[in-house]
């Protein structure tokens, strides 16, 4: 049975969740015109104003922010109602060497934890359910966004935060965890050592993930779900809109919802910013209808995806998204060729191989390199030198066919690769341009 | 009988089989044989050892890849012509070789030891021993 944190809402018909958008947009706009002297200069010099916006059919007649904008407005430049009405700030990770911080009313914060427990609740959880967060705690908005969620929710919430791995199995099995809420690619270290301990999937007690945070390929979901025993749901957030619940998995596993009542998103093609008809790829844009202290309009997350309002087994009538292929971030350009991690790890998961890898970029002679490390694991080691490496060449070419350009693969050690507790490191990048 | 040889993946850089002999020192295991077969990034390395069960459960608690493949070890007379006349009786069962090595010593040094690998032990081993030449057990092995 498909459970619903507001019903009402995230299953609205369609004409009134754009009644909602267009009545909440209006407002916004005006909002920022009054209160984010940045943003109003950006649409002067467009020549819109206001006025020019009757409904969210006029949205694309508003200027974009990104990432250059936040990061010239730093730190008080979109910050839309006076510091004394905000109460929290949260950052980015700053991986990308960009540090983003966002500052929240207790409104924006009610709001955005609610989108959390629309999550949990939408990958079964209610109040019966222990709810770990292993999700980093602090300026990370993982952490405090689920943890907000799985108190609306009424489960029982651990918040372990990030970290201390053999500690979060003892909680899992001693409490009785049934849901976590991490990363990805903690979540398969997690099940990782929780089999070399001894656990399989009929001892964990376990039931659902919330992994979001990173990009992650469907073999990996299919991976942590046999090795954990779970059902894994995806979560999609940035801290630029409140971080993670901006959209999420229902059961139907088929694209992630997006809460259209609080968000407007639009595709457009990253090139010339012209949006794009539903079911075109192109860069996900999305503009905050209702968050007052950063109220971010059309803000271009550089996520490359796609838009689906087809119906959905699970009820919910808001639009999904499909994972995005990678953030642009993400993307390497290797001789002319975009490259997403999340496409070699697809075929490393496809032959076998375990989603402990990464990928080194570096320039010799002025032509890119690509180097994919591997980990060796006991399920594809044989004693057999051409055997090993007859799966190396095969994984060459699955690579080149792939990605079309050929990588150097080396397979090593095992846990010669850092794990993360966090984000994980997958790519390193030597090219000094 | 056939043998435990254990194979262990190895990356190619410094210190890599070094850090397998440390685990196999620090746990007191007696390597009987040893060979290495090597690419341009990884190696397998082979090993005979005096017990089994504890090199492999120490070596993946060290984050080791490991795998136990059965070979045939026999003892030849240490003298010229001992290898020939064993090797006379695998080219006429045609027992084909995947790879082999050689060990010496222990406390019997009239003999030298022999690790075949063939792809059927089993059948390899009869066909031999019907021709006088018995494979060594692996507690005959621990022996030496």
């Amino acid at each position: 049975m498909e459970r619903y944190y507001q019903e009402d809402i995230e299953c609205a018909p369609r004409e009134r969740i754009k009644a909602i958008q267009d009545e909440k947009l209006l407002k916004q706009v005006r909002h920022v015109w009054e209160n984010v002297p940045y943003y109003r200069r950006k649409m002067e010099e467009k020549g819109v104003t206001p006025d020019d916006i009757h409904s969210s059919d006029d949205l694309y007649k508003l200027p974009f922010l990104s990432k250059t904008d936040l990061r010239e407005a730093y730190p008080y430049g979109l910050l839309g109602v006076p510091l004394k009405d905000c109460v929290r700030i949260q950052s980015t990770s700053g991986t990308t060497g960009k540090r983003v911080v966002a500052f929240y009313t207790q409104e924006d914060i009610d709001l955005w934890e609610e989108c959390c427990a629309r999550a949990i609740m939408a990958a079964g959880g209610t109040n019966e359910d222990v709810c770990q967060v292993s999700y980093g705690y602090g300026l990370f908005t993982g952490g405090p966004g689920l943890n907000g969620g799985s108190h609306k929710v009424g489960c029982l919430t651990i918040p372990t935060s990030s970290g201390n791995t053999d500690r979060q199995i003892m909680f899992i099995m001693d409490l009785k965890t049934t849901i976590l809420c991490c990363t990805p690619s903690y979540a398969a270290y997690l099940g990782e050592r929780m089999r070399e301990l001894g656990y399989g999937p009929d001892d964990i007690p376990l039931k659902a993930g919330i992994f979001g945070a990173e990009a992650w390929s469907e073999e990996m979901r299919r991976d942590i779900e046999k090795t954990l025993g779970i059902k894994a749901y995806d979560i999609y957030g940035l801290t630029e809109l409140s971080g993670p619940g901006v959209s999420f998995e229902c059961s139907a596993q088929g694209g992630m919802h997006i809460n259209e009542d609080h968000f407007i998103a639009e595709i457009i093609d990253p090139d010339t910013g012209e949006v794009l008809p539903e079911g075109s790829q192109g860069e996900l844009v999305f503009t905050a209808i209702d968050k007052k202290a950063f109220p971010m309009i059309r803000y271009r997350t550089r996520d490359i995806c796609m838009l689906t309002r087809e119906k959905c087994s699970c009820g919910r009538t808001h639009v999904r998204m499909m994972k995005p292929k990678g953030r642009s971030d993400d993307m390497l350009i290797i001789r002319g060729v975009n490259v997403f991690p999340s496409q070699i790890e697809t075929v490393l998961l496809n032959q076998g191989y375990a989603a402990n890898y990464q990928i080194i970029v570096d320039r010799m002679n002025n032509t890119d390199t690509l180097d994919v490390q591997v980990e060796m694991t006991p399920e594809m080691f044989t004693d057999n030198l051409g055997e090993v490496e007859a799966r190396k060449k095969a994984l060459v070419e699955g690579l080149k066919s792939m990605l079309g350009l050929k990588a150097n693969v080396t397979l090593v050690a095992p846990k010669s690769i850092q794990r993360s507790e966090g984000k994980a490191v997958r790519v390193i990048d030597k090219r000094k341009i | 009988m056939s043998i435990k040889q254990i194979s262990v993946f190895l990356e190619n850089k410094p210190g890599t089989l070094n850090k397998m002999t440390k685990v196999l020192a620090e746990h007191d295991i007696d390597m009987r044989a040893l060979s290495l077969a090597e690419t341009k990034d990884f190696g397998i390395v082979r090993i005979i050892v005096d017990d089994v069960f504890q090199a492999t459960n120490v070596l993946k608690e060290a984050d080791f890849v490991a795998s136990l493949t059965p070979v045939l070890a026999f003892a030849i007379p240490d003298e010229p012509g001992g290898l020939n006349k064993l090797l006379d009786a695998f080219t006429e069962e045609k027992v084909n070789l995947e790879y082999m090595y050689a060990f010496l010593g222990g406390k019997d040094t009239n003999h030298a030891y022999m690790i075949f690998r063939v792809s059927d032990a089993k059948s390899a081993e009869n066909a031999l021993a019907a021709r006088g030449f018995k494979a060594l057990t692996q507690e005959e092995i621990s022996q030496i």
